[in-house]
């Protein structure tokens, strides 16, 4: 079950990075979000900890922060990404070689006897290099905060392996930094929108040296 | 031997046409009509053997080969193809290189033939078709390897062999399931359908493959709507020996069975068909590398 | 008594939020940060045990110390700073800087590495609107890559702690847990791939925020276009914290007998930043962007002093009070240079002492503080800095110092005496030093003088009792 629920996150990985409308990558990634909210419950049982761990992410990445990202895209309009720097089709070949690499990284890697043959370290690598990928690559700015939150369900899927370590308060007040994060980045995407008329990034080049 | 290659070509010649028939009955209800019977492709069959050639004078001996390598080589491809509880009547190590190549040469052929006519637009669907079973390719032969890796065999037969069953229950379930993905969008290519390419368009502009036999009429037309169904018919067997891998043991029942699982895909494609708009021509190529590099992910999968 | 003051400043950014009176919610600011320094001092007078999730031991008895006394000075500016810029308001500002204030004292005082952590990424979401306050182009520039730069660092940090709670779980220490006296006492078993990894990315996660090269990036926008206060306290407070956060990794690192690789890793990244700063500060035609740099640099010179160790160690430790509060006092004459002239660039900013006495010449005398010129403080830390590192036989490393401050000083000193020299200069704006805006730079200039010529003796058994932290090997 958990094997399966990485496996859908790593295609998301590879649909978030081809996609270029905005409406879908938003929802993918919740999409994302919400079934690694499920990923405590299919690991360690409906254990108080982590039922109320997956109830918290599950609102925050499945709903709120979607919610917050898809009201930015309607009060600033735009609905499709411009191509990318490098192009989708390469970015794509690049989210596989990275992936790929992970599967292979993970396997030099002195992990924990369990943990040896499963999905979950190299899904997190691999996620959290897509995440960078897409920050890296993209020029809108709110593909770069997308980026980021896959970047951070990279990091949750190497969090969950380590729930003893993570006290629940510790994760709650996690998702609501990250939630009020990207509330804050909101606020700062309509404010580039409304100076620049836009959220192409190549027009934040005016500060240099 | 004899004997079970023409049972596995009877299989073949007589219900083939019938997945054509239930798509296109799919595809009508959906759209709120009757539809016509869903033993029509016979019909038409029938009826273009009766009629006579027209044959242009710019074509010469190419433009007839065309339709008879589509005829032939889905009949010789399906040899080598398990049909449900009939074992591949010829087999072979290192025969999935010949089943997908296969498929090429008749390829080949038909682009030929477009291309004898001298008509621009059956060369621009040549050039299409042939672009997109380019980018096609490589998903078949990574999916195919990946089935290869768990019966560690060449052997198109030993592929469906007793093994896959265990395969599915157990960690190779997911590449299996992102190859049968893969392997339908590869269907949905090579047999020229939405979201790839229209059946049903009467604009020369929009054909890719229906182009390239504007010119054919009469039993030349027959033998490539025949070799056009045989071919779907060949793919989905092998979709179908990937997605039902049972064996009960009795000829009949897993033959029934196997046929069950033809015409539910049948009516799969005609789903897809339905609800699907076709893809933008640049789109194309993008979706095709993502399915490539799909099938390249699910292979990594197993390989580890 | 440390929740207490943790918490006391998000009552009053919720008071500031619903309170109709401007004034009001300037003089709000003041009143916490007054607050917050008694609290702080009596706390200091009994720190009381290191609890599971809180506690104060000698280095947070530090930066926190200095973190509130400079947050009362940036307060105190507040109030006439904030009375200059009625046409901006400050029904958003007055509540995210006391967040920002409760934020900090939380990871001045966290012992749980997940709650650090938590504080961290508070602080960063407090200041982006703190950036934002003068809502032109250029500040949201800086905001944006200010927000996303810091908020993929700290991602990073958290993979860091992750992979120290790995580290922890593959040598076999039972329970797993993030809480850090816990792992300074299991330390040594800890699987070292795992907790090399785990530094690493700590140093990069809390180097970006502390603004290490070559991470530094998005200082020179962010300090740049930020009001002064704001660039005060973020290069004062908030590097301190940031600082504070990597110090703890050493102390990890050290604890598990790895100190040495810990330190190399340091002393690189601040080789590198004294080197960026140098380069970059010659010929640097904004006066805010080159406090900047200068940040940049004071944060390299931070990271060789605890790189070295031993001697450099205690310097660096009084360097990070110097360095605050000389960033302090720049940055806030800074300002007020800037409200005057109505620019921060050298084609308009010229004749300072002459046309602003006091904020000028405080101006001067900062720079010469920050450039390390006695009688002012931060010459007795840099002094004591290359003491040590003379004194451990680093004799590359110390030359490389020396020439990388001149050049600094060369840099800034053309900067900041054409800003400051020359006649006094007709100002478009009505702007005149007022009291409540120069008094928190005076007193903070006089500071430093004080420390310069003489540390009192409480403040060196703090900074030694700091040092020795550091120092703990299994």
């Amino acid at each position: 079950m958990a094997n399966l629920l990485l496996l859908f996150v790593l295609l998301i990985n590879f649909y978030t990075l081809g996609s270029a409308r905005l409406v879908a990558c938003i929802r993918a990634v919740a999409l994302q979000g919400a079934l690694l909210a499920l990923l405590p419950l299919a690991i360690h049982g409906p254990t108080g900890h982590a039922l109320l761990l997956g109830v918290g992410a599950l609102l925050f990445k499945g709903i709120f922060i979607p919610l917050l990202l898809l009201r930015t895209i309607r009060e600033v309009r735009i609905r499709r990404d411009v191509e990318p720097f490098i192009g989708f089709v390469p970015t794509l070949i690049l989210g596989l070689l990275v992936t790929a690499g992970a599967f292979i990284f993970a396997d030099f890697l002195p992990l924990a006897h369990e943990h040896h043959e499963g999905l979950f370290v190299p899904t997190a690598l691999a996620t959290m290099f897509c995440g960078f990928l897409m920050l890296i690559t993209r020029r809108k700015a709110i593909t770069q905060v997308l980026g980021y939150l896959m970047l951070e369900n990279g990091i949750f899927v190497f969090a969950v392996l380590l729930s003893a370590a993570m006290p629940l308060m510790v994760e709650a007040g996690i998702l609501l930094d990250l939630l009020v994060g990207v509330f804050v980045m909101g606020i700062v995407l309509n404010q580039i929108s409304r100076e620049f008329s836009s959220l192409n990034t190549e027009r934040l080049t005016a500060l240099k040296e | 031997m004899i004997g079970r290659i023409a049972l596995q070509l009877a299989v073949l010649l007589i219900f083939a046409p019938l997945p054509l028939g239930v798509i296109n009955k799919t595809k009508a209800l959906f759209a709120g009509r009757i539809g016509p019977p869903v033993l029509q492709p016979y019909y038409d069959l029938a009826r273009l053997w009766r009629k006579g050639f027209v044959i242009s004078r710019t074509t010469t001996w190419v433009f007839l080969a065309g339709p008879v390598v589509g005829l032939v080589v889905p009949l010789l491809a399906a040899l080598l193809l398990p049909f449900g509880g009939l074992p591949a009547p010829i087999s072979f190590s290192g025969d999935l290189i010949l089943f997908v190549y296969l498929f090429g040469l008749s390829r080949f052929f038909t682009a030929v033939a477009a291309l004898d006519t001298g008509s621009s637009f059956e060369g621009m669907g040549a050039a299409r078709e042939v672009t997109f079973s380019c980018l096609a390719e490589p998903t078949l032969l990574f999916a195919l390897l990946v089935l290869a890796r768990g019966a560690k065999s060449l052997n198109l037969g030993a592929l469906f062999g007793p093994q896959l069953a265990g395969q599915w229950q157990g960690d190779a379930s997911a590449s299996l399931g992102l190859i049968l993905v893969c392997l339908f969008v590869v269907l949905l290519v090579e047999n020229s359908r939405i979201p790839f390419d229209d059946p049903n368009t009467h604009l020369e502009l929009t054909m890719v493959h229906e182009v390239m036999v504007l010119d054919h009429s009469g039993p030349a037309l027959g033998m490539v709507l025949y070799g056009a169904t045989m071919k779907l018919m060949v793919m989905s067997a092998l979709l179908v020996g990937i997605a039902l891998p049972l064996r009960t043991g009795s000829l009949l029942l897993d033959l029934l069975v196997f046929l069950a699982g033809i015409l539910s895909l049948a009516v799969l494609i005609g789903v897809v068909e339905s609800t699907m708009a076709r893809l933008q021509l640049p789109r194309v190529p993008q979706v095709l590398v993502g399915t490539t590099l799909l099938s390249i992910f699910a292979l990594v999968l197993v390989l580890r | 008594m440390l929740l207490f003051l943790i918490l006391f400043p998000l009552v009053g950014a919720g008071i500031a939020l619903i309170l109709p009176w401007y004034q009001g919610r300037s003089w709000l600011l003041p009143l916490c940060a007054g607050l917050h320094l008694l609290l702080a001092c009596l706390i200091l007078l009994d720190p009381g045990p290191l609890g599971p999730w809180l506690g104060l031991d000698a280095l947070s008895r530090l930066v926190l110390i200095v973190t509130s006394l400079l947050y009362l000075g940036c307060a105190v500016y507040a109030v006439g700073y904030l009375n200059q810029r009625r046409d901006r308001g400050n029904k958003v500002i007055v509540p995210c800087l006391l967040i920002f204030l409760a934020a900090m004292t939380l990871a001045i005082s966290a012992r749980h590495l997940g709650l650090l952590w938590m504080a961290v990424e508070a602080t960063t979401i407090s200041s982006a609107p703190l950036i934002y306050y003068n809502r032109n182009r250029l500040s949201i520039e800086a905001t944006w890559k200010y927000l996303l730069l810091c908020s993929v660092g700290i991602g990073l940090a958290m993979l860091g702690m992750l992979f120290i709670a790995y580290a922890a779980l593959v040598g076999g220490v039972t329970p797993v847990s993030l809480q850090f006296d816990s792992l300074l006492n299991s330390a040594t078993l800890l699987s070292t791939p795992w907790l090399h990894g785990g530094f690493v990315f700590l140093l990069v996660g809390f180097g970006t925020k502390m603004g290490l090269a070559p991470l530094h990036s998005w200082k020179p926008d962010a300090y740049g276009e930020a009001p002064g206060m704001v660039g005060a306290l973020l290069a004062g407070g908030l590097t301190s914290v940031a600082f504070l956060a990597i110090l703890r990794a050493v102390q990890l690192m050290t604890a598990a007998g790895d100190g040495d690789m810990a330190r190399q890793a340091l002393l690189g990244m601040g080789l590198l930043s004294m080197l960026v700063a140098g380069i970059f500060m010659v010929r640097q035609p904004d006066i805010k962007r080159l406090l900047a740099y200068s940040s940049v640099e004071h944060m390299g010179i931070l990271a060789i002093g605890v790189g070295i160790g031993g001697l450099a160690t205690f310097g660096a430790m009084l360097h990070l009070v110097n360095n605050a509060l000389t960033k302090g006092c720049l940055f806030l004459s800074a300002g007020n240079i800037q409200r005057a002239y109505d620019s921060k660039k050298l084609a308009k900013v010229h004749g300072a002492i002459a046309t602003l006495p006091i904020s000028g010449s405080v101006f001067l005398a900062g720079f010469l503080a920050i450039t390390g010129s006695p009688p002012f403080g931060p010459f007795m830390s840099e002094f004591t800095i290359l003491r040590g590192i003379f004194g451990s036989g680093h004799l590359w490393i110390g030359l490389l110092v020396l020439f990388m401050l001149a050049v600094v000083f060369i840099g800034m000193g053309a900067t900041a005496l054409t800003a400051t020299q020359g006649e006094a200069v007709q100002l478009e704006t009505d702007f005149k030093d007022s009291f409540l805006l120069v008094i928190s730079p005076i007193v903070f200039l006089l500071i430093i003088l004080v420390l310069g010529v003489y540390l009192p003796e409480p403040l060196q058994r703090a900074l030694r009792e700091a040092a020795n932290l550091l120092e703990v090997t299994p």
